[in-house]
Formats: structure tokens, C-alpha cells, sequence
């Protein structure tokens, strides 16, 4: 323990749920390698029924914005409320949008 | 007030069914010791995972035991009302969990016997038991996995991990004979199609654990003329003690739920 090199890396885990069309971030784990996470995977993060598909990505392989960034980033949009498909009058013929 | 004992009826179906079910449970009972004490939170997890998955299915199988042998015994009943000589799991199962390597190894041997034997009984002529077993067949075959996924990285890891994978096999192994003695009881069950003979899974489960080994670089020990009796209600001085703990509540507070 004393060494944190001597741990396992972490993991990211994502999970499909019965209605969802899509893999969601629940949590990390530790691994040692891709099969032994996504066995973790499913006894950590799917035990209550959650899931029917799991994806698992070694956290380090994930490139995150930096926080710092946060303000040039995202603030711009702030004011452009425009960019929203909401001002347009859909044609009759075009349902469910 | 203590709760007395009960007695079981020696009928072959019944005493069939109780090797399936006191098996699984009291393996289950030995896996949830670990609860708290896995090597990792992950593995943790994991284990009792696996145990509960077992004690489920102890649960399905007693509950029907008792509805077969008609003296109106429930699960509790059955699992926490007997004595000793009535239990019929296989010795292996009741040994204490040992080390980590120990405990994946007999979860190994176990799970691979048990999805073996969950796949014939899918087929089993009394529906209720066939039921049971397309559910359990599918929790033994990733309980499978996962502990023979171990069984190679212990053996294929550092020399510590190998030393102790090694001395599991070494204690384990003699105890494996067992589940394929096949005597009256197996052979009323193969005879009714109430399930196999338990001899009958003997060569598909050697070839898959034959694998197994062959993967973790460990040559497959040869049999040895010991034979345990658990089966026969004839247990390890290790069985008592389980027995003393797992009861105890159901002793002292009969009838006890929450």
C-alpha cells in the first residue's frame, strides 16, 4: 500500500441499461487488466439488475478538458440562445420533433 | 429455548436433494466468511456475490427437499434445524477457507462440478428441479469464470502466489474424488431421471478442469486412494464448527426472521 505504484490501475465503468440506449458513466474501479474489470464491473456496478451491457476504459486513457479552460470553453455560449432549433415553424408534415 | 433437531427422511430422492442443496450451502456459508476480508473491495464483492448467488439456491433446492419428503420441513427448517450426521454436502465444501488461493481453487473445483451437474438437471424429470437449475446454471457458469480466471493469475503470478497456488491443489485435490462416488442414491436418481449419477460428470469435469490447470501451468495430480464421506453424512471435524455458527441464531431464536 505504501507504494501506490504497487496498485492497480483504475477503471472507468459504463453501463447500458435495460431501456437506455446508451452506456453510462456509474463509477471507477480497480483492476489489473480489461478482463478482470469488467468481471469487477459487473459485481461492483450491476448487482441490482442495473445493467445488460458494461463498458470499461483505463481511466488514464481518458483526456478531460481542463477546469481551468471552463470559462473560455463553455461561457461564449452563454448568449446564443439562437443555436437552440426552437425559432423555427416545422411544416405540418414533419411530426415528433 | 433452544430449537430441538429435526430428523430427515432417509428416501434416496430426498437425500439426493440435500447433497445438491447442503453443498451449495454450505459453501456459501464458508465464501460469506470473506465478507469484510477479500484482498480487494472489488474481490469482496465479488465473493459474497458469489455466495449469495449459492444460498439462494440452497434456499430453491431445501425448500423443494422438504416439499418431496412431506413431513413439512421448510428451508430454515432444513438448514438450521439438523444435526451433523444429516447433512449431506460433500467434505470438500465444509473444509475452512483457507488462504485466498484455497478459496479460489475449491470455488474452481466446485463451480465447474456444479455447471456440469446444473446443465443434466435442466433435463431432470421433476420439473420444479429442472426449473431450478436453468436459473442456477447460469450464476455456476460465471462463478466458474471468475474463479478459475483467479486459479491462472495466482499460479501465473509472483513466486509467493504460485508457492501458495501449488500447496491449494496439494490440500484440495484428495477431496475431489468424493463428488463422483457414486452409490444407492445416485443410482435411484439416474434410474427415476430425477438427475445423473454424479460419476457420470466425472470425465467432462477433468477435461475442463484439465484446462484450467494446463493454463495455470500446474500438472493435474494424480487421484489417491483417499475418499471423503461428507455425502454420507460422515463429515471433517471442520463440519461442527460451521454448523455451530451458521445455526446458531436459528437455535436460540427458533423461527427467527427479519
Amino acid at each position: 500500500m505504501s507504494d501506490v505504484k504497487q496498485e492497480w490501475p483504475l477503471w472507468e465503468v459504463f453501463v447500458r441499461s435495460k431501456t437506455g440506449l446508451d452506456h453510462k458513466h456509474c463509477g471507477s474501479l480497480h483492476a489489473a487488466d480489461a478482463k478482470m474489470a469488467i468481471q469487477m464491473a459487473r459485481d461492483v456496478y450491476t448487482r441490482r439488475q442495473e445493467g445488460t451491457s458494461v463498458w470499461v476504459v483505463r481511466s488514464d486513457h481518458i483526456v478531460a478538458s481542463d477546469p481551468g479552460d471552463k470559462d473560455m470553453y463553455f461561457d461564449p455560449m452563454e448568449d446564443k440562445v439562437y443555436r437552440h432549433p426552437t425559432f423555427y415553424q416545422l411544416p405540418k408534415s414533419v411530426d415528433h420533433m | 429455548m433452544q430449537a430441538a433437531s429435526i430428523a430427515v427422511k432417509q428416501d434416496p430422492a430426498v437425500q439426493y436433494l440435500l447433497r445438491i442443496g447442503d453443498t451449495v450451502l454450505i459453501l456459501g456459508q464458508r465464501l460469506g466468511e470473506w465478507a469484510g476480508h477479500a484482498p480487494v473491495l472489488e474481490e469482496d464483492i465479488a465473493l459474497t456475490n458469489i455466495a449469495l448467488d449459492l444460498v439462494g439456491q440452497a434456499r430453491a433446492v431445501l425448500t423443494h427437499a422438504g416439499a418431496i419428503e412431506g413431513e413439512g420441513h421448510d428451508e430454515d427448517q432444513l438448514a438450521f434445524l439438523r444435526d451433523e450426521r444429516d447433512y449431506r454436502n460433500v467434505t470438500l465444501v465444509e473444509l475452512p477457507r483457507g488462504d485466498f488461493a484455497v478459496t479460489v481453487l475449491r470455488n474452481t473445483i466446485v463451480a465447474t462440478f456444479l455447471r456440469l451437474l446444473w446443465l443434466r438437471l435442466q433435463q431432470s424429470a421433476d420439473a420444479e428441479l429442472a426449473a431450478i437449475a436453468g436459473k442456477a446454471v447460469k450464476e455456476a457458469r460465471y462463478h466458474q469464470q471468475h474463479s478459475a480466471d483467479w486459479v491462472v493469475r495466482l499460479a501465473q503470478g509472483t513466486e509467493e502466489s504460485r508457492r501458495r497456488m501449488l500447496a491449494a491443489v496439494d490440500q484440495l485435490w484428495r477431496y475431489t474424488s468424493e463428488l463422483f462416488a457414486s452409490d444407492a442414491v445416485d443410482e435411484h436418481a439416474a434410474r427415476t431421471g430425477l438427475g445423473p449419477a454424479w460419476s457420470e460428470l466425472k470425465d467432462p469435469w477433468e477435461a475442463e478442469m484439465a484446462q484450467v490447470l494446463a493454463e495455470a501451468g500446474i500438472e493435474m495430480p494424480k487421484a489417491t486412494p483417499f475418499l471423503s464421506t461428507g455425502k454420507r453424512g460422515v463429515h471433517s471435524e471442520h463440519m461442527g464448527y460451521v454448523l455451530a455458527e451458521m445455526q446458531h441464531l436459528q437455535r436460540a431464536f427458533p423461527g427467527g426472521a427479519w
